[in-house]
């Protein structure tokens, strides 16, 4: 094996890539407030909807997901038997 | 009118004839440009019917061109080629063959102006993409391949009768828009629903799909659906229903998406996912909304090849495939997990990447319409998609826990396919002008302004955000070994009861339509099906005796044979039966 890269080995650098991702959300969050807004829907006029709703967005599914997973989930050779 | 070109069709179906003589790189070279010509035909060919026949007093349409069949035209084309191409080193005849006979059905049914040739295709289509899931040759694919073509007959059975009524009503072949009014349309809306994987009628797709081998699933997630996508905008545009069967489809798969531990599996909910995003452009049906939905295939055909792509390449050089034995493939596959990472910010719509382009199409065309609940629904669905495909693929795959496998990055083919894939991915994103062009309707529509870049990157990066939380504070659901239950529980487990129940509806159906079946149909349809039946059977039996299988070894393989394709209830087309002989053939030989 010639080289392999291995850069999320280090914790440091796991870090600076969430701090860079954190900054993002902030300046994404005030870019907002720098555009022409064409809302869809009259709730679409408070600042952040987008942001909010695809944080909550993507919980539920997490949190829905786990529930689904008590009705639905077999062990891999349940077709088997 | 008539043309001095050969339809695509027919390239394909008659090129596929020749591969299993050829060898080495003339095989290669020649297998490439079969789908070269199709394109070069489709670049020259006239506008109209062309390709038109008299056959038994009916009209056969084999070429109808308008810009919407042309377009499916051309990505079909593109699609087989790059396919092709990542599948250049496979050593099994049978998987070239199908595959290319597979792609040449397709194209059949998306230039088939009349019903006789269009259904001739579509079950050329269903019997060819069966034998892509059966080629990995185990239990398991080939017991999942045998109710992929059991629902397919099925579904093959409501569009013929539905045919047939709307033939005996309108007293013609042709088709074009039919619209939701009567039984006969109802009917045909049943087949094509089946075919785009449609809840509830869409369980065969993660059943089958993910049986695949690493090459012949990039085939299967392109074809049989959005050829069906293609027919439903063609026949039922506008079918408010489509919105709501649409919307349950982009919400519902998603959650699967998230439990699954099978990549593959993982990437066939998310197609589901994606359908749904074009069945709703279909229902709501506005000239915004079906150009978004015909843009969404074809870029979605793209990058869905490029995800299932990457996800080959993984399984070709590990052997593996499952989120809790895969991690950490980074380090030594880096040009993979690169374009994984392309297909899987395409597909999560992304600006700068195909997804966005063609997505927000349909999303604005639900604004247009006023309709607050599916706009909803769709940008919750969006925000799902990033967190599934576009993070967890290529997270659980690449990064993740290391697993420590150090497989390399696959052969330059393979590569090279998912590069020109990625590549046409981001092309699209950035320059989306040549693909407007092409829709069937006039553009006038522009992607990237401030309001929408920043609001979609917000959607999707608060809900990277989630998932970082989720995974940083434990919450996040584990990656188990595990099976999640859908509807094909309902044929699968509740067992022979089940069976034969199913067996008398598929015979009842079949009465039903062949009562009423036009002569010529009833008599070819049921000679074909003999004779492929007989055909395969006299042709391997012999070729058997000649090898020198004998007694119980000899029925062995007549067993494997009945048991893995046959059934002999395969009620194979006029014609088809040619090309399906033949890939019985390299299938009994391979």
């Amino acid at each position: 094996m010639k080289k392999e890269l291995s850069i999320f080995d280090n914790p440091k650098n796991v870090k600076k890539l969430l701090i860079i991702f954190y900054c993002s959300l902030v300046i994404l969050f005030i870019a907002e407030f720098f555009i022409v807004p064409h809302p869809a829907f009259s709730f679409e006029h408070v600042k952040g909807f987008s942001a909010v709703y695809g944080f909550f967005s993507c919980v539920m599914l997490i949190f829905l997901a786990k529930i689904l997973r008590l009705i639905v989930m077999k062990k891999e050779n349940y077709y088997d038997k | 009118m008539t043309s001095n070109m050969v339809p695509p069709a027919i390239i394909f179906i008659l090129g596929s004839f020749l591969i299993p003589f050829l060898k080495g790189k003339t095989k290669s070279i020649y297998m490439l440009l079969i789908p070269v010509a199709a394109f070069y035909v489709l670049m020259n060919i006239p506008q109209g019917n062309i390709w038109t026949f008299e056959f038994w007093g009916y009209n056969l349409i084999l070429g109808r061109i308008d810009k919407l069949s042309i377009i499916f035209g051309y990505i079909f084309t593109i699609m087989t080629f790059l396919g092709v191409l990542f599948a250049l080193k496979v050593k099994d005849d049978l998987q070239h063959v199908a595959a290319i006979i597979y792609a040449g059905a397709t194209l059949g049914v998306v230039l088939a102006g009349d019903f006789l040739s269009l259904y001739l295709f579509w079950e050329v289509m269903a019997v060819s993409s069966t034998f892509l899931i059966i080629a990995s040759r185990t239990r398991a694919s080939r017991q999942a391949g045998l109710r992929y073509i059991l629902v397919h007959l099925i579904g093959g059975l409501f569009l013929l009768a539905g045919i047939v009524l709307y033939i005996q009503k309108t007293e013609t072949i042709a088709f074009d828009y039919i619209g939701l009014s009567g039984i006969e349309s109802y009917l045909i809306f049943i087949g094509i629903a089946l075919n785009a994987a449609a809840i509830p009628l869409h369980a065969w797709l993660p059943d089958a799909y993910p049986m695949g081998t690493p090459t012949s699933t990039v085939f299967l997630s392109a074809f049989t659906t959005k050829s069906a996508v293609y027919l439903l905008i063609r026949t039922f545009p506008g079918a408010d229903l489509l919105i709501w069967i649409g919307a349950f489809m982009v919400f519902v798969p998603i959650f699967y998406a998230v439990l699954e531990n099978d990549i593959r599996r993982v990437l066939a909910y998310s197609l589901l996912n994606q359908i749904g995003f074009m069945l709703v452009g279909i229902g709501i049906g506005t000239q915004l909304a079906l150009n978004g939905a015909v843009a969404h295939a074809f870029c979605h055909i793209l990058y869905k090849g490029l995800l299932f792509m990457a996800a080959g390449s993984v399984l070709q050089m590990t052997g593996k495939i499952k989120c809790t034995e895969i991690g950490g493939l980074y380090k030594t596959m880096p040009l993979t997990c690169l374009f994984c990472i392309v297909g899987a910010a395409s597909i999560s719509a992304f600006p700068l990447f195909s997804g966005f382009v063609s997505k927000s199409m349909i999303v604005t065309a639900t604004v247009n319409e006023k309709m607050v609940l599916v706009y909803l629904i769709l940008q919750f669905a969006s925000a799902g998609v990033f967190h599934h495909a576009g993070i967890k693929v290529p997270f659980f795959t690449f990064f993740g826990h290391d697993s420590g496998i150090r497989a390399k990055d696959p052969s330059w083919n393979m590569t090279l396919a998912m590069g020109i894939a990625a590549f046409a991915c981001i092309f699209i994103g950035v320059f989306p002008g040549p693909l407007y062009n092409l829709l069937p309707f006039i553009v006038d529509y522009i992607p990237y302004t401030g309001a929408h870049v920043v609001g979609q990157l917000q959607l999707l990066m608060f809900g990277a955000l989630a998932f970082a939380l989720l995974i940083l504070s434990g919450y996040y659901p584990p990656e188990i070994k595990s099976i999640n239950l859908d509807v094909d529980w309902t044929y699968r487990k509740i067992g022979r009861g089940a069976y034969m129940v199913l067996d008398h509806g598929l015979n009842a159906i079949n009465r039903v339509s062949e009562s009423s079946l036009m002569t010529f149909v009833k008599g070819f349809a049921s000679f074909f099906n003999r004779a492929a039946a007989n055909l395969a059977l006299f042709v391997s039996v012999n070729i058997w005796l000649v090898l020198g299988y004998r007694d119980k070894r000899l029925e062995i393989k007549k067993n494997r044979l009945y048991n893995d394709i046959l059934q002999g209830t395969l009620p194979i087309g006029i014609g088809a039966a040619v090309a399906i002989s033949f890939i019985l053939l390299v299938f009994i030989l391979t």
